[in-house]
């Protein structure tokens, strides 16, 4: 456990947690592996966690009929995937594939959840991270809607 | 009838209309195509001339933005008027103009040629001050740089200039503003002014090269008084006296680009119809384009080039569309190149204040106006 | 041999003029690029990495394009072109034989002196058909190694089916001292790569902010949003420089098409400080 929570400090995602948050943390999380071409999880399912990435890549992809599966976009080592449990109804938007071996810290929503509501300093620190990550995520997709490499003529 | 000197380069002598005739007649004969202004569509235009009888003498040109007309003066004045829709550019940097013609040959190689240049050189009967600070500033822009422009230069080289001091600026000049004019300083072969009244008519010729003094040779001439340059001179202050409009161009290279998204360009814009008469009216507008065609066979092709403008939406074409899509911007564009960014590129404004984009303007813009606005808007800080 | 411009009758140099070579390879890379190799074995005038050529195909017109070949060997003039155009699309239908007319090179260069002489990092960012015009600078840096810190190269295309240059990219990066990363915008499920925006790469390399160049050659956007992440990364903004691209006819600033503001791209440019440019490219339709 004490092992858990020293590596967990290490992550970018949570760099500067103050340690009483972090132990909070510790408690809800655990280490996942994914292999090659394994699912995380898929578009509809329950949004059961936030998967801190240590090692590997992981695609989000949405299928498109006559298309096949798109990927939209890839999660790097250092970045954090899924923030869907902080929202209902709790559904992911898309599927996500590791698409090299994966090594993750999962944090459990539903252990989080009901810690954020009671413990707002927590609660904040968490989502001003995760809307930081939001904030990247939605500035990266509009300049891919923008398909600025699209032939003109 | 000549005496030393006075027929040299720095000198003056005096010629009659008879000796305006001789001029022009010494210089076909010297094997230059004469080109000077005549009437024409309804406007004095520049026009090629075999003798004086073909200057509009007694016509004069009222102008007004948007407005253009000829009138007759009352007197037999030859140069009587301002400036017409036509510039020396016309000449110097053709209109249209095929730059090369390729032939393909069987084993596919290729072999191209320019059209050999023009082999009479020109020579320019009555070109006012502001319109050779124009061809001064074309030479800057197109045969000033690292790459010079062949063809402008072939038929700019040989030209000779026979300038005149304005005596009627018309109601769209500005070019005491422009710094411009009204009396032609240098650049010239032979500079003329005007003298009419009490009797007299008559032309104070001022020798600028030793060909224009070759050429005088060949024309009668008497030596002119300190009586006569006096009367040169005051010609040329009253011309300077009566200038139809007035641009302050103080820190204008700033004004403009430091105002960009000024809502003057709006309200221009709502008036403006690109019709870009202004650029082809404007002595210093330089812009081109190509076009590039094959025969019918596929085994010949030329490269044509023709007079191009900023007020058309092809000019900025990129990627399937314009740049420069509004109207505003392309307003934008003209005016603060040429007044702002002009010095940037050629150390100089590009406008002579020749007044002609303001006449010629079918809705008549004022380029006066609009920076004086932007300048008013400026100094309020507000629309 | 193609038979050479006779310019005589218009003077000695003649800028409208091209001269006329011949293809002596063509190397298809995605669906709707080529790289052409032409013969320039006579009288190669040689070239600066970033600038271009005009390319002229006959009788139907000429086109601004990117010299993408080692600057060391100018006689084998390098072009990659995307057909896209009315003048384009036949470029890239040329074969092996074929004769284009070619005037250039035109306009300014990538600071590799400039880099050389500071013996700082190079970061590249090129983004889609980007890639073409700094692959001369690659070229370069990997033949005079020793002169240079290291090469990051971060290249962002629309899809993997769009990437450039595959295997030489994969050859590049095993050179010491020579980083490659690639994203895309978006894949099939077969790309193992990664997927999002060029900057993400950013993230991705280690480079000393304050000693490095970066070159950045790709859509407008791209470069823009490229400067301003750099900026937020420390690298000093006259150390940004940008590959601009504007309606280019005559290629030597007679024509007046290509103008921003003050700058005439196909002389000042097409390669400028970004910290020149940026400011320019904030104002609409300028």
């Amino acid at each position: 456990m004490e092992n858990l929570a020293r590596l967990l400090k290490e992550h970018p995602f949570l760099h500067g947690l103050e340690d009483r948050h972090l132990e909070f943390l510790t408690g809800c999380a655990s280490n996942v592996r994914y292999a090659a071409d394994e699912f995380l999880f898929r578009e509809g399912q329950e949004a059961g966690a936030s998967y801190l990435l240590r090692s590997g890549r992981i695609a989000l992809e949405i299928a498109i009929p006559g298309r096949g599966p798109v990927q939209v976009q890839t999660v790097e080592v250092g970045e954090v995937l899924g923030w869907s449990w902080l929202f209902a109804p709790y559904r992911w938007q898309f599927d996500a594939r590791a698409v090299e071996p994966v090594r993750a810290f999962a944090l459990d929503g539903n252990c989080l959840r009901p810690k954020c509501e009671a413990d707002h300093d927590l609660g904040y620190e968490l989502v001003k991270r995760f809307l930081y990550q939001v904030h990247l995520r939605l500035e990266r997709t509009r300049i891919q809607l923008l398909d600025i490499y699209r032939a003109q003529g | 009838m000549d005496t030393q000197g006075a027929a040299a380069p720095g000198g003056a002598v005096i010629i009659g209309l008879d000796g305006l005739d001789a001029l022009i007649k010494a210089l076909a004969a010297g094997g230059y195509r004469v080109i000077g202004p005549a009437l024409g569509d309804g406007a004095i235009i520049f026009d090629e001339i075999q003798s004086a009888a073909q200057l509009p003498a007694g016509w004069t040109d009222v102008q007004a933005p948007g407005s253009y007309r000829l009138e007759q003066r009352g007197d037999g004045a030859i140069f009587g008027f301002a400036v017409g829709p036509h510039s020396w550019k016309k000449f110097l940097h053709e209109p249209v103009l095929r730059l090369w013609r390729a032939q393909r040959q069987s084993d596919g190689s290729v072999s191209a040629a320019a059209d050999p240049p023009p082999a009479a050189r020109f020579a320019f009967i009555g070109v006012r001050s502001c319109d050779l600070h124009a061809v001064a500033i074309q030479d800057q822009v197109l045969i000033g740089g690292a790459d010079k422009d062949p063809h402008y230069a072939a038929r700019r080289g040989g030209a000779f200039i026979v300038a005149v001091n304005c005596t009627a600026p018309g109601g769209n000049c500005f070019c005491v503003s422009m710094g411009t004019g009204p009396r032609v300083e240098s650049g010239y072969d032979l500079a003329l002014t005007e003298l009419l009244g009490d009797g007299r008519h008559e032309f104070v010729v001022e020798i600028g090269s030793a060909r224009g003094a070759a050429v005088m040779q060949q024309v009668a001439h008497r030596p002119a008084q300190e009586t006569h340059r006096r009367a040169a001179a005051e010609v040329s202050a009253r011309a300077a006296s009566q200038m139809g409009r007035e641009l302050d161009t103080t820190g204008i290279r700033e004004l403009l680009l430091g105002n960009l998204e000024h809502p003057r360009w709006d309200d221009v814009a709502a008036r403006c119809l690109a019709c870009a008469n202004c650029t082809m009216v404007c002595p210093t507008c330089f812009c081109t384009t190509v076009e590039d065609h094959a025969d019918l066979t596929g085994g010949g092709a030329e490269r044509v080039r023709q007079w191009d403008s900023c007020y058309t939406l092809d000019f900025s074409h990129l990627h399937g569309g314009s740049v420069r899509s509004s109207i505003k911007s392309r307003y934008r564009q003209w005016l603060t190149h040429k007044l702002a960014t002009w010095f940037d590129q050629f150390g100089s404004s590009g406008c002579v204040g020749c007044g002609r984009c303001i006449t010629w303007c079918p809705v008549g813009i004022d380029l006066t106006e609009e920076v004086a606005a932007i300048r008013a808007g400026q100094e309020h800080g507000k629309r | 041999m193609a038979a050479g411009a006779d310019t005589a009758a218009a003077g000695a140099a003649d800028p409208m003029m091209p001269r006329f070579l011949r293809v002596r390879r063509t190397v298809r890379e995605t669906h709707d690029t080529v790289t052409l190799e032409l013969d320039d074995s006579i009288d190669a005038p040689g070239f600066a990495p970033g600038q271009f050529n005009m390319l002229y195909v006959f009788g139907a017109g000429e086109v601004a394009v990117s010299i993408s070949g080692p600057p060391a060997r100018p006689q084998n003039l390098v072009h990659t072109i995307r057909g896209v155009g009315a003048v384009t699309a036949p470029l890239v239908d040329a074969r092996r034989g074929s004769v284009l007319g070619v005037r250039g090179p035109y306009g300014s260069a990538w600071p590799l002196d400039e880099a050389a002489r500071a013996g700082c990092d190079l970061l590249l960012m090129a983004g889609g058909i980007g890639l073409a015009p700094l692959r001369p600078v690659i070229y370069e840096v990997l033949r005079r190694r020793r002169e240079f810190g290291n090469l990051i190269i971060l290249y962002g295309a629309r899809t993997p089916a769009d990437v450039l240059y595959r295997k030489e990219l994969a050859q590049w990066r095993t050179h010491p001292g020579v980083t490659v990363k690639m994203i895309v915008d978006h894949a099939a499920a077969g790309w193992s790569g990664r997927v999002g925006v060029i900057t993400d790469l950013l993230g991705a390399v280690e480079f000393d902010a304050a000693e490095t160049i970066a070159m950045t050659c790709g859509p407008e956007v791209m470069m823009r949003f490229s400067y301003r992440e750099l900026l937020r990364r420390g690298v000093p903004p006259e150390r940004v420089y940008m590959s601009m691209e504007r309606n280019m006819k005559c290629a030597v600033g007679l024509c007046g098409h290509c103008q921003l503001s003050p700058i005439f791209i196909c002389k000042d440019g097409p390669v400028l400080r970004a910290d020149r440019v940026d400011p320019l490219l904030g104002v609409r339709e300028l």
